[in-house]
């Protein structure tokens, strides 16, 4: 009875390890299956995987129109700060208050790219960009105003 | 056709007719150590960059592939960079022992290449107990890797060479019992005289099932006794940093890393001589042609090609399992590796008593 164990035990380890030896083996034999991506040399050809969060973006459509009403829902949302709307009020040709968004600044360098922003935002109107290159010479130049010089709030959201 | 034995013996006429005898043998002397530190230096370079790309490829990544042409170069740039560093004597350490563990690892690198058959008629050393200098030799290195880590002044250096103590001395049981297995079928312990017998075919088909189950059990002790992975409990990096070689720095650390390297080369070139035959063609039985045919390809090229086989085996190994506890080492040689060596050994001498093999 011993024996049986003894043999079967040296048959199982010898089969598991031959099991891991075919799957590298396969790797090895088969180079088409290398997911390293050569990064600087492949950077026009790069394909960012869907989920990935590169920094914060606010959509324009081609009337460098937004949908961001200033409700700072996503700056309640931020838990570090890296989002601070400020707002304007615009007069309407009826002669009413109208609250619109002025700027909406975005500090990447504080960014977690945690998506809370997106996620809280009621109107669609910012999104998570898949640009990664954020290196640059000078800190202040990380902090950015995200809706466009001229931009305004697109019809019919509100 | 290109030959060793061919430059080697006009060599040696040409110094026979030009100096006296004993001069003669100093420069050949000298010839050797250079031919043998050059080999060292060679492989080295050769083997890290085949064992970076090999485990690259393994797991699904590129490996270097930057300096020269597909990285061939990285690791001369790798040899540069540790050459111009400094090598650092940490203050608590023995000083005299420290810096001399490194060569006594290199030195007994270099002995064990003395009996190795290059390719057919060249050899360093044709010595008549080939087999037994070459397990007596293979221990001596656990002295260096203890002598490092005690030196050391460092627990984990500590560690690392105990544990690399206990795995050479238990696992070098069962290597010596797998070569026993081919002395017996050889009945001789020169390393010449087992190439030879392996003329009309390889001992590892030659020798039945006992010669594959010596085979498996001398490639796991070979393994086992160059420290690698999945036997690397001496310089676990997860656990022991790096373990007897914590410390060192510079061309220190590269003697002890190169001086790995060369061993695995060593026992893969035991491994070939022994089960492969050799620097010996591959011949089928009486397939005259296809004889021939092998014959055309140099004896170097067979030793070379066999040995690097062998030597991807081992990087497979070290890129497929994980590394074990000590208490499993021990017991996988204990309970495992020596019950089976003993009873494969009593096998072959069964089979070679009443004449099995072929």
């Amino acid at each position: 009875m011993f024996l049986k164990d003894y043999i079967k035990d040296v048959y199982g380890a010898v089969k598991s390890l031959l099991t891991g030896m075919r799957l590298t083996g396969y790797y090895f034999t088969h180079p088409k299956e290398i997911i390293t991506q050569q990064y600087p040399d492949n950077r026009d050809t790069l394909k960012m995987a869907e989920r990935f969060r590169g920094e914060v973006v606010m959509l324009h459509d081609e009337n460098n129109e937004h949908a961001c009403t200033g409700c700072s829902a996503c700056e309640l949302a931020c838990p570090n700060g890296t989002i601070k709307i400020i707002n304007k009020f615009d007069i309407t040709p009826e002669g009413k208050k109208k609250k619109a968004i002025d700027t909406f600044v975005y500090h990447l360098e504080l960014c977690t790219m945690c998506n809370l922003c997106v996620m809280a935002c009621p109107t669609d109107a910012i999104k998570m960009a898949q640009t990664f290159e954020h290196s640059v010479f000078d800190r202040n130049k990380l902090t950015k105003k995200l809706n466009h010089d001229g931009s305004k709030l697109r019809e019919g959201v509100e | 056709m290109f030959s060793f034995h061919g430059i080697t013996s006009s060599v040696q006429t040409w110094l026979n007719n030009t100096f006296n005898p004993t001069i003669t043998v100093m420069i050949e002397s000298v010839i050797v150590i250079l031919l043998a530190i050059a080999l060292f230096a060679a492989l080295g370079l050769v083997l890290v960059i085949m064992e970076r790309r090999v485990a690259a490829f393994m797991q699904i990544r590129l490996g270097p592939n930057r300096v020269g042409p597909w990285g061939l170069l990285q690791s001369t740039a790798d040899t540069l960079k540790l050459i111009m560093k400094e090598g650092l004597t940490p203050d608590g350490a023995d000083k005299f022992l420290f810096n001399l563990a490194p060569f006594i690892v290199m030195i007994v690198a270099m002995l064990i290449l003395a009996p190795i058959g290059f390719a057919k008629d060249f050899q360093i050393w044709d010595i008549n107990i080939g087999v037994l200098y070459l397990s007596a030799i293979s221990s001596i290195s656990v002295i260096g890797i203890l002598m490092a880590g005690w030196a050391s002044n460092n627990k984990y250096s500590l560690m690392g060479a105990m544990r690399s103590g206990a795995q050479i001395v238990s696992y070098e049981l069962s290597a010596g019992l797998s070569v026993l297995s081919i002395v017996v079928l050889t009945g001789s312990l020169k390393l010449s005289d087992i190439v030879a017998s392996q003329e009309n075919g390889w001992w590892i088909f030659k020798g039945h099932i006992p010669a594959i189950i010596a085979f498996v059990i001398f490639i796991i002790a070979a393994t086992a006794e160059t420290n690698r992975a999945p036997f690397d409990l001496a310089e676990a990096e997860s656990e022991l940093t790096a373990g007897f070689h914590t410390e060192y720095s510079g061309m220190k650390f590269a003697l002890f890393f190169l001086a790995e390297y060369i061993n695995i080369f060593i026992v893969c070139a035991i491994g070939a001589t022994l089960f492969f035959g050799g620097w010996m063609p591959f011949h089928v039985g009486s397939w005259e042609g296809f004889n021939h045919i092998m014959d055309y390809i140099p004896s170097s090229v067979w030793f070379f090609g066999k040995t690097f086989f062998l030597i991807f085996v081992i990087m497979w190994f070290r890129w497929t399992f994980p590394r074990l506890r000590i208490d499993q080492l021990l017991n996988l040689e204990w309970k495992y590796l020596l019950p089976i060596s003993m009873f494969n050994l009593l096998l072959m001498t069964i089979i070679a008593i009443m004449g099995w093999h072929f």
